[in-house]
């Protein structure tokens, strides 16, 4: 037993020292990965569903890597592609798959709450990989440890988050654990895509681009979604590129240090520039190689599993 | 001559009772003389007459029965959420012996064979007056007018396309011109859709927190200043439904001063939830308008109070156990009101001191009807024996599974809330006796 609950709803209701426990055992599983057997037999006999009721590639790849290289079993459910309607039968889709006895949900849903309210309502273990535009706990995880590979402790470092912080749970889900590290948030995007009440949530505003990023030791760039346009949220790509794209020109305010993250997938030359994705500042390919071994370490915690037994370094020494 | 609650005589007499009507609580013991479903004589003091059964009120408050200006029930077409005769004795269980019944049924109705469809419907379940009001457009389109001179003929008592907000502005002026002409009220669920789009919740630090989306004040503000303004114009009485916003209510008020006939209603979850209650995302707490903040709860409060909102009302809005187990996102607007109106109000307002019972009931029965014209919601010698016993004090905890109302969808379920109606009559005749002991 550890100090988890089964579930991983979000970064808001998870401790300091309990961030902090999952990037240790996340470091010791990502050590794992350069061996030439990257599959421990921690999770052997365990069952793990993952139900996404949105569509999800890289989010989706990620975790069976993880469930498969921790040796569980695993079921696939796409009911993005099924017959099943938005959220018409959550319960009996969940309840149906708890009657085959699994250890394990992995779920994205496109409504906020959707993942807490199927870790109340079962008694396995729920990670919540997406819930509408409330919380994406893993990638906030993921982004957390790829920047404490650069910068060590986060303790007063300067994240800006770029982007429709309205609609983004990659957003909200920084905001929480960034903040908990010590870390400073800034967000910044065009004024549609801010939404009022961010200050509460612990992350200053600042609308110029230039201004957000002068200061900044990392960006956090997310990706704009063309059905905003629609919308009526922002004008289109070009005007978005003009205004808030993340390019070499960009970069060249920033401090040498800045470096720059994506959750993917990008719009290239839309939030970021070919060159600035592709070159020596970007650490978006860490990100994705962490996400694994971040999975690993929460699949592997919420079963109970202890983080001593795994080498992690335990997260006493590290002072606020 | 004891009382025999199971066989309600023609004539009997209510004493020990607390008169409470027009606007005000008497401090004093008094009475209620029932014959034959009307109010023989009413007053302090303890009468005597012989042979008449009196019935021991123990102290409780008498008052006219409460009238609900904002119900739906649903029936026809959705009667798995509630029925006429199932939304009349919950009205009952609450103390009204008045509703007016909202017309988004399925079909709507927005024609005269509807409205005494459900005349009739009331009819049989005898429990409760049911004042239906007519759709103002064909099919709640938003495009063209009822008959509404054949729908008041029927009955219908006011128009209105609540559920959806009239968006086309001629079509508004229209209905109120003609509305006015007629003399009943045309009522405003007050909503810019082009800025509430697919919003569920207030727009606000929650709705930011929780990754919800949003709906602004100003989706509100902006129709109840149209719609006042075109009241203004037609000269005829608008009616403001869910008044949910400070905005909202300082329109209002002006338009009030400037002598533009428009009445307002403000429902019991207004005056004492706010948004953060949505925290766990529970659909119990979506409505629409939705919960606002501290700010709006103060002025519709203080709108109440001065009386620029004129009444309580419910918006009883039944949906189904499974409905609310949808997602907040997906799950349907409204809550079930009609059996925790009075508690709410009295624990909110007259237990804060913000409002006295005596003007808390007043807006529950006399100033609701006025906003419908209704001959109801008074107790006078003469006039029809509608009335209610309650206890301000009892305090008591929600629980779904004791409401009467065919759905259980209310916000409060868990909540300690003081005041309880123990009877309901509806012209002298029992409706609802509550069992349980204080």
């Amino acid at each position: 037993m550890n100090e988890f609950s089964k579930d991983l709803i979000g970064l808001e209701h998870l401790s300091r020292e309990q961030i902090l426990t999952i990037l240790h055992t996340a470091d010791a599983f990502r050590a794992v990965f350069d061996r030439p057997i990257r599959k421990v037999p921690i999770m052997r006999g365990k069952t793990v569903v993952n139900l996404f009721f949105e569509p999800s590639t890289r989010t989706r790849i990620s975790f069976e890597l993880a469930e498969k290289r921790l040796s569980a079993d695993i079921v696939n459910f796409d009911a993005g592609s099924s017959s099943l309607k938005k959220g018409e039968t959550l319960r009996d889709t969940a309840e149906n798959i708890q009657a085959m006895k699994v250890d394990m949900i992995v779920m994205r849903h496109s409504s906020p709450g959707a993942a807490a309210y199927l870790g109340r309502i079962l008694k396995a273990s729920v990670i919540n990989a997406g819930d509408g535009p409330h919380e994406h706990p893993t990638q906030g995880l993921l982004d957390i440890m790829t920047m404490r590979q650069r910068l060590g402790n986060l303790e007063g470092k300067k994240v800006t988050i770029i982007g429709d912080i309205s609609h983004s749970r990659v957003a909200r889900s920084n905001i929480y654990g960034l903040t908990k590290l010590g870390a400073e948030v800034t967000v910044c995007g065009p004024p549609t895509m801010v939404p009022g009440g961010i200050a509460k949530l612990g992350a200053k505003t600042e609308l110029d681009l230039h201004k957000a990023v002068a200061d900044a030791d990392v960006l956090n760039i997310l990706r704009i979604q063309l059905e905003r346009q629609s919308q009526m949220v922002f004008p289109g790509n070009r005007e978005y590129h003009l205004m808030y794209g993340v390019t070499s020109e960009v970069l060249r305010r920033t401090k040498d240090s800045c470096f720059v993250m994506h959750p993917g997938p990008m719009n290239r030359d839309v939030e970021i520039s070919s060159d600035v994705a592709d070159g020596p500042r970007s650490v978006i390919l860490e990100q994705v190689t962490n996400g694994v071994a971040v999975r690993m370490a929460v699949i592997y915690l919420l079963s109970g599993g202890d983080p001593g037994s795994l080498g992690a370094t335990p997260h006493g020494g590290e002072g606020r | 001559m004891d009382f025999n609650w199971n066989r309600i005589p023609a004539e009997y007499l209510v004493t020990n009772i607390k008169l409470c009507r027009g606007g005000k609580l008497s401090r004093r013991n008094g009475f209620l003389h029932i014959q034959k479903g009307r109010v023989e004589g009413i007053g302090v003091g303890t009468p005597s007459r012989e042979g008449v059964p009196v019935l021991d009120g123990g102290g409780l408050v008498c008052a006219p029965g409460f009238v609900d200006v904002h119900v739906h029930f649903r029936e026809p077409g959705q009667e798995e959420k509630e029925t006429i005769a199932t939304g009349s004795l919950a009205a009952a269980a609450g103390g009204f012996t008045s509703v007016v019944t909202m017309p988004n049924t399925s079909p709507p109705v927005d024609s005269a064979p509807m409205v005494r469809y459900q005349l009739d419907r009331a009819a049989e379940a005898n429990l409760c007056r049911v004042f239906p009001t007519g759709a103002i457009s064909l099919g709640l389109e938003g495009k063209a007018l009822t008959e509404f001179g054949d729908l008041i003929r029927a009955g219908a008592v006011g128009f209105t396309d609540d559920g959806r907000p009239v968006m086309h502005g001629k079509l508004m002026q229209f209905a109120l011109k003609y509305a006015g002409q007629l003399g009943v009220p045309v009522t405003s669920h007050a909503e810019d859709c082009t800025l509430s789009g697919n919003g569920v919740m207030h727009a606000g630090y929650w709705s930011t927190k929780l990754g919800l989306s949003s709906i602004p004040r100003v989706a509100e503000d902006s129709m109840v200043y149209r719609d006042c303004e075109l009241a203004r114009a037609t000269r005829a009485h608008l009616h403001v439904a869910h008044v949910s916003t400070k905005g909202a209510v300082d329109i209002i008020r002006r338009a009030k001063e400037d002598g533009v006939h428009v009445t307002g209603e403000v429902t019991p979850h207004h005056l004492s939830l706010d948004h953060s209650n949505c925290h766990e995302f529970s659909p119990h707490f979506k409505m629409n308008p939705p919960l606002r903040e501290e700010t709006d709860i103060e002025a519709v409060t203080q709108g109440l109070i001065d009386g620029v909102l004129d009444c309580v009302a419910t918006d009883h809005a039944p949906h189904t156990g499974m409905e609310k187990e949808l997602m907040f996102d997906q799950a349907p607007f409204g809550v079930v009101g009609l059996e925790t109106s009075l508690a709410v109000c009295n624990t909110f307002l007259v237990k804060e001191d913000k409002l006295d019972l005596g003007t808390l009931i007043a807006r529950m029965t006399e100033n609701a009807a006025d906003c419908y014209n209704l001959p109801v919601g008074r107790l006078e010698e003469g006039g029809e024996a509608d009335f209610v016993l309650f206890d301000p004090d009892q305090e008591w905890v929600v629980a779904r599974e004791e409401l009467v109302s065919k759905s259980k969808n209310t916000p409060y379920a868990g909540s300690k809330l003081a005041g309880r109606v123990k009877a309901t009559f509806l012209r002298g005749r029992l409706t609802w006796r509550d069992e349980r002991e204080t």
